[in-house]
């Protein structure tokens, strides 16, 4: 536990298990506040599952999940955790089709959540230059007024990271930022993140190694729910272990 | 209190009648019936109870003329007789001898009058000539007559009865018949405690009632002792009996609901579609089965008549699966993946096919027969079973057994099981989705189908028959466990049985909504019922 | 002005309050006065039972607007909805019933009639205050909301959600309808409460009254439709929109799906409790059949024909399923189910979104179709 003090997420020995098939074994992991950090891994490494747990999604079978060295994330609600700063992108798209650019925004920007108060609540001024700054950073200020549900993929994915930024949280989950997008906006995105990761700490699940690469982070190798290797991607890809789970032998 | 007087009365004929052996004095039998025309009912009363003792061989004759209002006493010499009505006049004949009377117009003859109470007092003297019926099963008949109204006039005849009786069968229930009328009143207190003891394995409640009065009534301590730790075991083990009531009863009801949720468990379990005409498939059936009845009726010999349920299950099958097919293949298919509209368009149809039913068939109820190897009864193990009861859980279990084996190890199970668990993968690998989506509908309504045909023995079929089983069913599938067929039949039973279990505390409506609360409570607890799925990819 | 009022106001647009103003104005000011003020043989004369009947058809609007507020915003599809209405109108068909007095069949002052025939000797602590007109209408709201929030605090915190809480819903007004059924109850099993005399102190058979009644509905129904509108319009509305799209993404933002929805849900039941009990003095009973599940269902397809998620189309759709109900069932009754159940069909497959998905497809059919007529002719 002495680990955990410090630390901005800690998991230890943390087992998940549906049906009999284990989806994390045992995994343990420390982010410290404002790391940037890579997950890679074949299919059916965990990786979502990880991410399940630590936004309160799954319930561990057994293993300790601490936010900010203290906060016991198992007992938490998906709610709680929002609101204590954990923010998280998913693999597939989901942002509010029938609902504006803009309202998507106004939802996630961090703030009132209580339910009588949201019934009664108000964008102030500070919070509508917020907005207009988001909408330019993800360049949708033009579609701010239009259904989320007219945005191509690519639009939808920034629409979530920038939902995301609303929320303002300490801790973000992306799990893959890029999938379907075209190398140009690829680029942006990467340069978008290295930026977001200099004010709070961000974990990044992928597959697209090029990408990897632009972010240049603390890589992480995840294999059957448990970390094969941690560490630079030019040192993880030189591990013998991983090659082996990679190209399978 | 007449009642009291009559015992009283056969106490004190009992004392000065000889305990005759079959063939009792002429003497006493003609005073007893010149003792038929008195005034008093209860007197008259007595004077049966006394002939009931006497044993005669013309007892019966002249009970049956009173009961049969044939005696009468002659008015002028008040000679008791039995008259028959010949042309004007009765032609009679002496009611102590037989011997011929002459003859008399009415108005000379007075009726000798019995009452209820009479009648019931004769009916159960002539109940007991039986006891020296030829015939076994006249006999125990008999027997259990004397034990269900035990009365201690019939002490001297069960035990003339005895001595004669050699069917081992009999004899156990002449010594029961015996113990009961000697515990009545007549027995002497070592006869009592025997009683006792042998009474002491009844479930019957007139046989209880009888030691309950022992054991507060009785003049010996030692009887009453006895009598009231009999009670006590008497009292357990129809606690027992009671709870084996309950589950058979419990069963039974659960074998209705499992019947008319197992076509549910295969188009809402298995492929998730909501369907709010399953009811109406139900009810299809039982028209179906109605109308197979109809045609036995009237085309084929009536000892072919208890073959029709046999007819109507895949009659049933057929006609509920095709509307089925048609269903999804017309409306269902258009809208996979949107559950709440898929909810809605089936109750439309449900309440097409409603409309459809009564303008055809009338909105009344329409009578569907018992066969007769439906009705009936068997004992088992102190326990009372009708035979439908069983018919209809066996048939349930049938079914069940069925489909499951259909779904394992049959081509088409197969296909429709690749086909809910990925149906991009099975469509990739040639199966032909749309059709199989078509057949397994038409399987789950045809399946309600055949829950028709047994539903129709049970309930009254009429066009909203399938209303009525709408709400129950999607409990049990919806508590057993969506897509686990095990869960379905679990969850049945466990409803049908919990129901059963709380009625006699709380009423048949009361026990219903009751297991409704519980539900709802539950699915609070484990929204995915019993067997539930978990994992993943259940969304 | 403050910031509640400056939102009122922007509940609708200009033209929105103008066309509202307009309908209210005809409703509950222009109808009764057709109907009082000209002489009946006038072509334009409505007559008291088309009041009364629109009355009725009101309340039913009122219900389908409540159901609207949850399903056609949360996607929440309630089958329990009529049960709501049924609670509101037994608490105002029991002041009524307090306040026939000595005039009932057995002229007993203490215990309404059906009481008295059970042989009953007081009046059961529930019926208690229903004496007072405004305990009876706290009753009407409080009853359902509360019945409302405790099973939705049940069924959203466990993540009961589509079909299974449409089930759950259902096997609840089937709970309650066999509840009620029993006289042992106190509500009067299987009759229900009926030959009402008066309400606050007018006669229920008086013309006066039966306007009154109808201007009354008129006026809740406007009242709840604003309500209704304000909450849609709030940050709270697009969290309903937010959750019946993506609901595990709401709860990823922070925002509490289960209060959004037990609060919606609340209000709704609410509505439908002030419909009900706005219906049962128009129509003179209320029995256990208003908790059967098929009422309910029935709700469902006003809305959906009306199109749902847009408020007035659930009103839209109650008046016409309803005004075509009565003419079915007095010109051909055994038509009326096919009817019915044919309009499920053809709304769910073909009318997702109502007659007013269909008019505004309507509208964008016209416009572009236009200039391309207009090429026709070169070509041809």
């Amino acid at each position: 536990m002495r680990e955990a003090h410090g630390s901005i997420l800690y998991l230890d020995g943390v087992s998940v298990s549906f049906d009999g098939f284990k989806a994390l074994n045992s995994l343990s992991l420390i982010i410290e506040p404002g790391e940037l950090r890579t997950i890679i891994g074949p299919n059916g490494a965990g990786k979502t599952t990880m991410m399940d747990v630590i936004t309160g999604k799954t319930r561990p079978d057994v293993g300790a999940v601490l936010y900010d060295g203290e906060v016991d994330l198992t007992k938490q609600s998906e709610e709680r955790i929002a609101i204590m700063g954990i923010g998280r992108k998913f693999q597939k798209p989901t942002v509010f089709e029938n609902l504006t650019v803009f309202e998507n925004l106004e939802l996630a920007l961090a703030g009132e959540r209580r339910t009588f108060a949201v019934l009664f609540a108000q964008l102030s001024g500070t919070q509508r230059d917020r907005i207009a700054e988001i909408l330019a950073t993800i360049r949708l200020t033009a579609r701010a007024g239009e259904k989320a549900g007219t945005l191509s993929h690519g639009q939808k994915q920034w629409l979530e990271i920038g939902m995301l930024l609303a929320q303002d949280p300490r801790l973000m989950l992306l799990d893959e930022p890029v999938a379907g997008m075209t190398d140009a906006e690829t680029e942006q995105t990467a340069e978008l993140l290295v930026g977001i990761a200099k004010e709070r700490s961000v974990i990044v699940v992928e597959h697209d190694m090029e990408f990897v690469r632009t972010l240049a982070s603390k890589v992480t190798v995840l294999h059957e729910g448990s970390v094969l290797a941690e560490g630079s991607l030019a040192h993880v890809q030189a591990d013998e272990r991983v090659i082996e789970v990679y190209l399978g032998r | 209190m007449s009642r009291i007087l009559a015992a009283l009365g056969v106490l004190v004929a009992l004392m000065f009648a000889p305990l005759a052996p079959a063939h009792a004095d002429d003497a006493a039998f003609a005073a007893a019936v010149a003792g038929l025309d008195q005034k008093s009912f209860p007197k008259r009363a007595e004077a049966v109870a006394t002939l009931g003792t006497l044993g005669h061989a013309r007892t019966e004759t002249v009970l049956r003329a009173l009961a049969d209002g044939t005696l009468f006493a002659r008015k002028e010499d008040r000679q008791v007789v039995i008259g028959r009505l010949s042309g004007d006049a009765y032609s009679l004949s002496d009611a102590a001898t037989g011997a011929p009377a002459g003859s008399a117009p009415s108005g000379e003859l007075a009726k000798i009058i019995a009452n209820n109470q009479m009648r019931g007092q004769i009916q159960d003297i002539l109940g007991r000539f039986l006891l020296f019926s030829t015939d076994a099963e006249d006999r125990i008949r008999a027997a259990d007559q004397v034990l269900s109204n035990p009365d201690a006039s019939a002490v001297a005849q069960v035990r003339n009865a005895l001595k004669t009786e050699n069917e081992p069968a009999v004899r156990q229930r002449l010594e029961r018949a015996l113990a009961a009328a000697l515990l009545s009143g007549g027995g002497t207190t070592e006869e009592r405690l025997a009683a006792v003891q042998t009474l002491g394995n009844t479930n019957e409640p007139a046989l209880r009632g009888l030691i309950q009065r022992t054991a507060a009534n009785d003049a010996d301590d030692a009887v009453r002792a006895a009598a009231t730790s009999a009670l006590a075991a008497i009292d357990r083990r129809l606690v027992f009996l009671d709870m084996g009531q309950n589950l058979v009863f419990g069963l039974s009801l659960g074998s209705v609901l499992l019947l008319a949720a197992i076509g549910l468990a295969i188009t809402f379990g298995v492929m998730g579609v909501i369907n709010m005409a399953h009811g109406e498939m139900i009810m299809l059936g039982a028209y179906t089965t109605f109308v197979v009845q109809q045609a036995f009726r009237a085309y084929l010999p009536p000892d072919l008549f208890g073959l029709y349920l046999v007819v109507a299950v895949p009659m049933a099958f057929v006609v509920a699966g095709a509307v089925g097919v048609a269903m999804e293949r017309s409306v269902i298919r258009f809208l996979y993946g949107r559950p709440l509209e898929t909810l809605l368009a089936t109750w439309g149809i449900s309440l097409m096919l409603q409309q459809a039913i009564r303008s055809s068939f009338g909105a009344t109820n329409r009578e569907v027969a018992n066969p007769a190897w439906m009705s009936g009864a068997m004992d088992f193990l102190g326990l009372t079973l009708t035979t439908n009861r069983i018919v209809i859980i066996i048939f349930a279990a049938a079914v069940v057994l069925a489909l499951a084996a259909f779904l394992r190890w049959s081509a088409m199970g197969l296909n429709m099981r690749a086909v809910t668990q990925n149906r991009s993968m099975a469509a990739a690998m040639g199966i032909p989705t749309g059709r199989v989506d078509a057949l397994t509908f038409g399987l789950g309504s045809g399946i309600a189908g055949v829950a028709g045909v047994a539903l129709s023995q049970v309930s009254n079929v009429s066009p909203s028959l399938g209303q009525g089983y709408i709400v129950d069913s999607f409990m049990v599938v919806v508590f057993g466990g969506v897509g686990s067929l095990w869960g379905t039949v679990v969850g049945a039973m466990s409803l049908g049985i919990v129901n059963k279990f709380l009625e006699p505390y709380s009423g048949a409506v009361l026990a219903k909504i009751l297991v409704l609360v519980i539900i709802i409570l539950f699915i609070q607890k484990r929204p995915r019922g019993l067997f539930a799925l978990r994992g993943r990819f259940v969304e | 002005m403050g910031p509640i009022t400056r939102r009122l106001i922007a509940l609708e647009s200009k033209r929105g309050w103008a066309v509202l103003l307009a309908v209210f104005a005809f409703a509950a000011v222009a109808v009764p006065l057709l109907n009082v003020l000209l002489p009946p043989d006038h072509a334009l004369h409505v007559p008291t039972y088309m009041v009364q009947l629109l009355g009725k058809f009101l309340c039913y609007a009122m219900l389908a607007l409540a159901l609207d507020l949850i399903w056609g915003f949360a996607g929440v599809l309630s089958l329990g909805h009529g049960a709501f209405f049924a609670l509101g109108g037994y608490a105002m068909g029991m002041y009524m019933m307090r306040q026939i007095g000595e005039r009932g069949v057995y002229g007993n002052a203490d215990l309404p009639d059906f009481m008295v025939f059970l042989n009953w000797g007081e009046l059961p602590w529930y019926w208690w205050g229903f004496d007072s007109f405004w305990f009876a209408a706290l009753m009407a709201v409080a009853v359902p909301g509360l019945l409302a929030f405790v099973f939705g605090w049940l069924a959203f915190r466990s993540r009961i959600t589509g079909v299974y809480l449409s089930i759950i819903t259902q096997a609840m007004t089937y709970a309650l309808m066999l509840a009620f059924f029993r006289n042992e109850m106190g509500f009067g099993g299987n009759n229900g409460l009926t030959d009402f005399k008066d309400i606050l102190g007018y006669s229920l058979s008086a013309d006066g009254t039966k306007i009154g009644l109808y201007v009354a509905t008129v006026i809740a129904l406007t009242l709840a439709y604003l309500v209704s509108r304000f909450i849609v319009g709030s940050r709270l509305g697009r969290i309903l929109l937010a959750v019946r799209d993506a609901e595990s993404r709401v709860r990823f933002i922070g925002h509490s799906v289960t209060g959004a929805k037990l609060f919606a849900f609340t209000v709704s039941a609410m509505i439908a409790g002030v419909a009900g009990a706005l219906y049962v003095p128009q129509v003179g009973i209320i029995n256990p059949s208003e908790f059967s599940p098929a009422q309910s269902i029935e709700v469902a397809i006003w809305a959906a024909v009306g199109g749902r998620g847009t408020l007035f189309g659930p009103i839209l759709g109650a008046l016409s399923v309803n005004g075509a109900k009565s003419f079915f069932t007095g010109a051909a009754p055994e038509v009326w189910l096919f009817f019915l159940g044919g309009l499920f069909v053809v709304v769910t497959l073909f009318l997702p979104k109502g007659l007013v998905g269909l008019a505004s497809a309507a509208r964008r059919l016209k416009r572009p179709t236009l200039p391309v007529t207009k090429e026709e002719p070169r070509n041809a």
